[in-house]
């Protein structure tokens, strides 16, 4: 077979920058293929505050990610901010009564969702009932402000403060 | 002026500007069909410019440019193109494509315009070196020649599509006397054996002269004197004169006009 | 007094502006055309190579440099706030949105750039465009075209090839020398990284920044005076208008994409 090595290392040279874009989308934004294996079902949960939760924040269960925030809105009867976790349909035994809280990782890093599994309430036949997709959930901790911190850290060494003082 | 039998060109009152330099002054000519013309006039009087506003590379400010019954600025893109099919023209650098071989100069043109197959290209490029005395260098690169052959190879990729017209720039130009005359023979036998219409620009009077059947003399953008060679060489109008024979002083000066010379120094 | 330089301003301005306009209407007249695949494409395939695969070298040693000063700079910076563990969004960010992007195709303009302008112009001195034209072969379709559709497909497979080399340098001066966890690493980036707002992004810059620096590099090639001095000069001004546009560009995209 006749090759045309300038034909065949245009090929090699498309393959490999196609290679490259893979390689991106794969290893560096940790996209996976496998789509039947990660099926999803979203919960709703009720905030007062998501301190600076954002749109695919991770959510996490004892550190290992189980999810992503998918969508974050404001209820316009309540005012209050409601967001879609997007939960993997492995993870469905989730009772009813767990606790997604936002937290933050480390002290400079990014705010995520934690979930505390409670031990699931029973409906009336004494069977675990599980959140389920389109659920809400008002069982949220909101994240921690940090001005309210100081301001109730400050409120209560003036109080303790104007309590000793008055003692004396 | 005699007006020639049956001209394949007629130019009619073309005046052309480069930039604010006007190159051609209300030029009239007309070059015959089947017979070789010669554009010749000093260095940088405008002669490529003629051939390429005959191509219609260049349009001219005023006038036209007829090619049979063609006015060639007129012509849109598409039946311009159709026309040049029907010319071709031979640089003075021959201009070859540096990135290929001879053969595949030679072929190009054919490969652009028809779609014959590549076994019948290849007799055709072959006949056509053979013609031009290259056939032995089908498979040269440009780089690889000589000045004079790569004219040759040139002419031979002008000849390519059989045109009716081949109009050269300057052939002669910087060849030794051997490859001059190799050049010359080959524009006179082509014209004689394809009945060609060509057209020469040059300098280079008594070698085109031995070869043309008509002559033009262009200067100073304006037709100085046309007619048969022999009829030239009797002209005794000054600027003519100096021009043929090759004067080194007379109607066109030695001396670039300059202050006097002994107040100067 | 005052009239000379504001005519000259002018005519400059003008001038500006035909140069502008006529290299609009040479890449239009070299684009716009029915194409003819069987002659075109043995073209196209001889200029991906010569516009892409002899700029991948420089492009795979620049990214794999740059990647690992990112990883020892960011590191560096980022240890001494404890947070080393975001030197992979930091690397990998920094690439994929910038740093990919404008600097492969700054050193595509110094390469295939000034290459094809140079051609291109050298071209045009030794008449060969014009025996073209002669030909009835128009140059702008046979020769331009080709070589500008080499430089849009290759400019952003070359940004491709910069970012995963450039990631991976980073990674290979932070996990393989300083120490970082792998699986940190890869972790923190992929949980910071999007398809969509960073490579895809980065990918549209690189496509724009394609058409800007072959568009650039063919047209001072064709519209350089055809002289040796003309074509050097030429070449000069490919690399030095590239780099600014795309710097410029680049400024103006990000604040377009990322606000």
């Amino acid at each position: 077979m006749k090759v045309n090595w300038l034909e065949f290392i245009v090929g090699c040279f498309l393959v490999a920058g196609i290679a490259a874009a893979v390689v991106l989308a794969l290893k560096v934004a940790g996209l996976t293929l496998n789509t039947d294996a990660k099926e999803f079902y979203t919960v709703y949960g009720r905030f007062s505050n998501i301190g600076s939760l954002k749109v695919r924040s991770p959510v996490k269960l004892g550190g290992v990610v189980i999810g992503s925030v998918s969508s974050i809105q404001i209820d316009p009867k309540t005012l209050q901010p409601v967001v879609a976790i997007k939960l993997d349909r492995r993870y469905s035994e989730l009772g009813s009564d767990t606790t997604f809280s936002v937290l933050t990782s480390g002290l400079l890093g990014e705010q995520y969702l934690g979930v505390k599994p409670d031990f699931a309430s029973m409906d009336d036949d004494g069977n675990p009932v599980y959140l389920k997709d389109g659920d809400t959930t008002n069982f949220t901790e909101s994240a921690i402000v940090l001005e309210e911190l100081l301001g109730k850290f400050l409120y209560s060494v003036s109080s303790s403060k104007a309590d000793s003082g008055s003692s004396n | 002026m005699t007006m020639l039998q049956d001209p394949l060109i007629r130019i009619e009152n073309v005046t052309f500007f480069r930039g604010l330099r006007k190159i051609y002054d209300n030029v009239s000519l007309s070059i015959p069909r089947g017979k070789i013309t010669a554009v010749m006039g000093p260095s940088g009087t405008g002669k490529t410019t003629l051939l390429r506003i005959i191509g219609g590379q260049l349009k001219p400010d005023s006038g036209s440019v007829f090619y049979e019954d063609r006015n060639v600025p007129k012509l849109g893109r598409g039946a311009l193109y159709e026309l040049r099919k029907r010319m071709s023209m031979l640089f003075q650098s021959g201009a070859l494509f540096t990135g290929m071989n001879v053969f595949d100069n030679v072929a190009y043109p054919i490969r652009e315009h028809t779609s014959l197959p590549e076994e019948l290209i290849r007799t055709l490029v072959l006949m056509k070196l053979e013609t031009v005395g290259l056939r032995g260098a089908a498979f040269l690169m440009p780089s690889e020649l000589s000045g004079g052959m790569a004219r040759r190879a040139a002419l031979a990729r002008a000849i390519a599509l059989d045109p009716e017209l081949i109009m050269y720039d300057e052939p002669l130009t910087g060849q030794d006397p051997i490859t001059m005359a190799v050049l010359l023979k080959l524009i006179k036998e082509l014209n004689t054996t394809l009945g060609l219409t060509s057209i020469i620009v040059s300098h280079d009077v008594s070698e085109v002269m031995s070869i043309a059947d008509y002559v033009y003399l262009v200067s100073g953008g304006r037709v100085l004197a046309h007619g048969i060679p022999d009829q030239l060489k009797e002209e005794r109008h000054p600027d003519v004169y100096q021009f043929i024979h090759g004067l080194p002083d007379g109607a066109v000066p030695f001396h670039y006009p300059a202050g006097n010379y002994l107040e100067e120094l | 007094m005052l009239v000379k330089p504001i005519s000259n301003l002018g005519r400059s301005g003008i001038e500006f502006l035909t140069a502008l306009g006529r290299a609009l209407l040479v890449l239009l007249h070299a684009l716009i055309g029915r194409p003819q695949f069987k002659k075109h494409f043995p073209l196209f395939v001889e200029q991906l190579y010569v516009v892409g695969v002899q700029s991948v070298m420089i492009i795979i040693v620049s990214g794999l440099f740059i990647g690992m000063v990112l990883g020892l700079q960011g590191y560096n910076v980022l240890v001494q706030f404890k947070a080393e563990a975001s030197l992979g969004p930091l690397v990998s960010l920094s690439i994929l949105r910038e740093l990919g992007p404008v600097v492969a195709a700054l050193l595509f303009a110094g390469r295939a750039g000034s290459a094809l302008t140079a051609e291109i112009g050298l071209m045009k001195a030794t008449e060969q465009l014009s025996s073209m034209e002669m030909m009835a072969v128009d140059p702008l379709r046979r020769v331009i075209s080709p070589r500008f559709w080499a430089g849009f497909v290759s400019l952003p497979l070359l940004t491709f090839m910069f970012s995963v080399i450039g990631i991976y340098g980073g990674k290979m001066v932070g996990v393989d020398w300083l120490g970082i966890d792998e699986g940190t690493f890869w972790t923190g980036t992929q949980a910071s990284v999007d398809l969509y707002d960073d490579i895809a992004q980065g990918w549209i810059k690189s496509v724009i920044f394609a058409v800007v620096v072959c568009w650039v590099s063919l047209f001072n090639g064709y519209n350089c005076l055809p002289t040796a001095a003309g074509i050097s000069k030429a070449t000069t001004q490919t690399v030095v208008h590239s780099s600014l546009i795309v710097l410029g560009l680049d400024f103006v995209l990000t604040a377009l994409m990322f606000n």
